[in-house]
């Protein structure tokens, strides 16, 4: 309608007329219904941020409110603090391995599927992709009964002399001591990890088939015609291509491993000695459970931080990106 | 632009369908509460596990019989040693909004935190009225008290200081059950070159492992000497506290290898399948025994106080109290006065597996084991848990909870006490 009017007119005046508006209209009916979800986002997320901030700076670990402020002491007491230093640890061992498996085989997979390699690719795709619809407690659950060191897979390891103590194991491996605690890998992470591989690698696939599916043939044929082979192909060209879906899953799942708290509450706990803990569990056992909210609201914080280290930089390319 | 303003019309009707859906929520409930509100009694626990949820509806059908025109509620939230259920409490406690009455232990899990948060009614007109002063015994009284007020009813007694064997294993072994630790350790071994794992020991959560090390504490010390670690009259480098730790260190030599991944029934299970051959655990272990798993009592299992505690009752209790700005504390009161009676305690522990907190209740109708416990209740001096929070604050436990949990693995001693007096810092 409105293009064959401006094409009889074809003046700039009517055209900033019809311009303002339609801007002005759209941007009343844009503020009519964002404003409810607005107000309630600011005050539900951003205002609970800033109480958080400012509870975790106050002396209130009672049961009774105490906001005399007391600086950094909550924080503080943290980095001091054996169970938080192992929960730091945890988290790193956790996200890398997290974020590697999740990535790797995600490709790996969608590689195979975009192959063709595999036939009834739906099929196969369904399978990777129904644990996402499970929520992280319940598969904590069922990794804990499959990992559970006297049933589920391992009454057939025990049959060729294997006897795995999954996420009971307390050792740690490539450990050297800093402070209160030993860095390295905590063993009974690596059960926590693969359950949520396993949940989170139908997620990563799908987003790396999209990809491989959005690269076009000639591209390939190119590659090909100037002699690549198909490991070159896929080494040189095409994961190269995929470096915007790899950036999106890392993000996704960074900021799933490092606010984690369901699948671990539920699977394995803090675990002895703390091998398996996280902020999340530490937060919620410290707030509600031994009343110390400064101390919980401060744990809050620097997991929101931790978070925003990778959401940020995210959040500033693509800005640009759109600019 | 036209598709969108169809969106927007929907968009709107739908909001406004909405609201009015809320607003006839509102004026429903309002309608409700107009009238039922003020008669709704609603009680608060974590009970809604097999036996203990028995013993709560007995409780709560009684109440109804007596009081037909009193609606109750049952609030029950699930949830393990009630650590969900806490968390709702908390909340709801702290918006002003308390459950008519709630289920709380006895000792500082009450007084530090909602008696001193000034949440809670005195109860002392009540326990007048029905002539309780002097049938609930003094200690327990006590336990329950700030500053010559009264701030809840308790409804049960559960003893902690159990260990509990099997008999199977003890005959066929020659063995009896030990009554101090020279004699555990003794036991232990020989069990151990027999190939039977000594000890079953679940801390999967460490609230199981702070158990057995508060009854090692109580052995060392005493009741008077223990009682005084949580006023800070008693340091916890105190040399029996670091014999103590010790002890605990010398008896995680003798548990199952998979401890951390299992939970206090499933460590009660390895003695009951006679995996293991001794556990320490409250007795609540011989409901799980009895209901869950259909053994005998002193035929399958027996029982001794953990060793060296004899004389001594490490008490759990289940308590009742009356928060502050409820809108029916006289409903409340006569809810709590069935609860402290004869009657409402006869029908709640039987099914529930613990013991009346009154001393005249009817004998006949517990067990073998109940009846010993009852015994030892009334003549045995009283000791508060700290594992179960009746000792000392919530925040307290979460603090020696986490050294247990580090001390169950590394097992040194010089840090465990370090930490211990750290958290003591906070008593």
């Amino acid at each position: 309608m409105e293009p064959e009017k401006r094409s009889i007119l074809g003046t700039e005046p009517v055209l900033k007329v019809k311009k303002r508006k339609k801007f002005t209209k759209d941007q009343w009916m844009a503020i009519l219904f964002l404003s409810p979800s607005i107000i309630i986002l600011g005050i539900f997320v951003y205002g609970f941020i800033g109480w958080t901030g400012y509870v975790s700076l106050s002396n209130w670990n009672t049961i009774v409110p105490d906001f005399s402020f007391v600086g950094l002491k909550n924080y503080l007491y943290l980095f001091t603090d054996f169970r938080f230093q192992a929960d730091l640890r945890n988290t790193l061992a956790f996200t890398i391995l997290f974020i590697g498996l999740v990535i790797f085989l995600g490709l790996g997979l969608g590689i195979l599927l975009d192959q063709k390699m595999v036939r009834g690719e739906s099929i196969f795709r369904n399978i990777f992709f129904f644990p996402m619809a499970l929520s992280f407690v319940v598969t904590g659950v069922v990794w804990q009964w499959l990992l559970n060191p006297s049933t589920g897979v391992n009454l057939f390891l025990e049959k060729i002399g294997l006897e795995p103590k999954w996420y009971t194991d307390t050792t740690i491996l490539a450990s050297f001591q800093w402070g209160k605690i030993e860095f390295g890998l905590p063993v009974a992470i690596v059960a926590v990890v693969i359950a949520a591989v396993w949940q989170m690698t139908g997620f990563s696939l799908a987003m790396y088939l999209a990809g491989l599916r959005g690269i076009p043939d000639e591209l390939r044929e190119a590659a090909r015609m100037d002699g690549c082979t198909e490991f070159q192909l896929y080494w040189k060209v095409i994961i190269p291509l995929l470096k915007p879906i790899t950036m999106s899953v890392v993000i996704m799942m960074a900021h799933i491993s490092l606010k984690i708290f369901d699948l671990v509450y539920a699977m394995t706990g803090p675990g002895a000695n703390f091998v398996t803990d996280v902020p999340g569990v530490y937060m919620f056992e410290t707030t509600f459970r031994g009343n110390y909210y400064a101390n919980g609201a401060a744990i809050a914080i620097i997991m929101l931080l931790s978070v925003a280290i990778f959401i940020i930089p995210y959040l500033w390319s693509s800005r640009r990106g759109n600019a | 632009m036209k598709k969108f303003r169809m969106l927007f019309v929907i968009l709107f009707v739908f909001s406004v369908f909405l609201t009015a859906c809320n607003n006839s929520d509102e004026s429903s409930g309002t309608d409700d509460s107009g009238e039922e509100t003020s008669s709704k009694l609603e009680i608060f626990s974590w009970w809604t596990g097999a036996g203990e949820e028995d013993g709560l509806l007995a409780l709560i059908e009684l109440f109804e019989d007596k009081y037909p025109d009193i609606e109750v509620e049952n609030a029950a939230v699930a949830g393990g040693a009630g650590t969900n259920a806490k968390a709702v409490l908390a909340s709801r406690m702290q918006g002003n909004d308390p459950p008519s009455t709630f289920q709380v232990h006895g000792g500082e899990e009450l007084n530090a935190s909602w008696v001193a948060a000034g949440k809670m009614e005195p109860l002392n007109d009540l326990y007048e009225q029905e002539g309780w002063n002097d049938k609930f015994p003094q200690d327990l009284i006590d336990m329950v008290s700030v500053d010559g007020n009264i701030y809840s009813v308790p409804v049960n007694i559960h003893r902690s200081n159990v260990l509990w064997y099997n008999k199977k294993i003890f005959e066929e072994n020659g063995l009896s059950a030990p009554t101090t630790f020279d004699e555990f350790f003794d036991v232990a071994d020989q069990l151990k070159e027999k190939g039977i794992t000594p000890l079953a020991l679940g801390d999967k959560e460490p609230w199981t492992a702070t158990h057995v090390f508060e009854n090692i504490l109580l052995a060392k010390l005493g009741p008077e000497d223990y009682g005084k670690l949580w006023t800070g009259e008693l340091s916890f480098t105190d040399s029996k506290v670091v014999e103590a730790a010790e002890i605990f260190a010398k008896m995680l030599g003798y548990i199952n290898d998979d401890h951390s991944s299992r939970n206090w029934q499933d460590a009660s299970q390895l003695v009951a399948n006679g995996e293991a051959a001794m556990n320490i655990m409250g007795d609540w272990a011989k409901g799980y025994f009895v209901n869950d798993l259909q053994l005998k009592v002193n035929e399958d299992f027996g029982y001794v106080p953990t060793p060296e505690t004899d004389g001594y009752f490490m008490v759990v209790t289940d308590t009742f109290g009356l928060p502050k700005g409820v809108e029916n504390p006289d409903d409340v009161k006569k809810f709590l006065s069935v609860l402290g009676s004869v009657e409402g305690q006869d029908a709640f522990n039987p099914l529930k597996g613990s013991i009346p907190a009154r001393i005249d209740a009817d004998k006949s109708k517990y067990d073998e084991y109940g009846q010993d416990a009852m015994a030892d209740f009334s003549s045995s001096t009283l000791a508060p848990s700290l594992a179960h929070g009746s000792a000392a604050p919530e925040g307290f436990l979460t603090r020696v909870n986490q050294a247990i949990n580090i001390f169950v693995t590394q097992l040194d001693v010089d840090q465990f006490i370090d930490s211990l007096e750290t958290a003591a810092q906070d008593l």
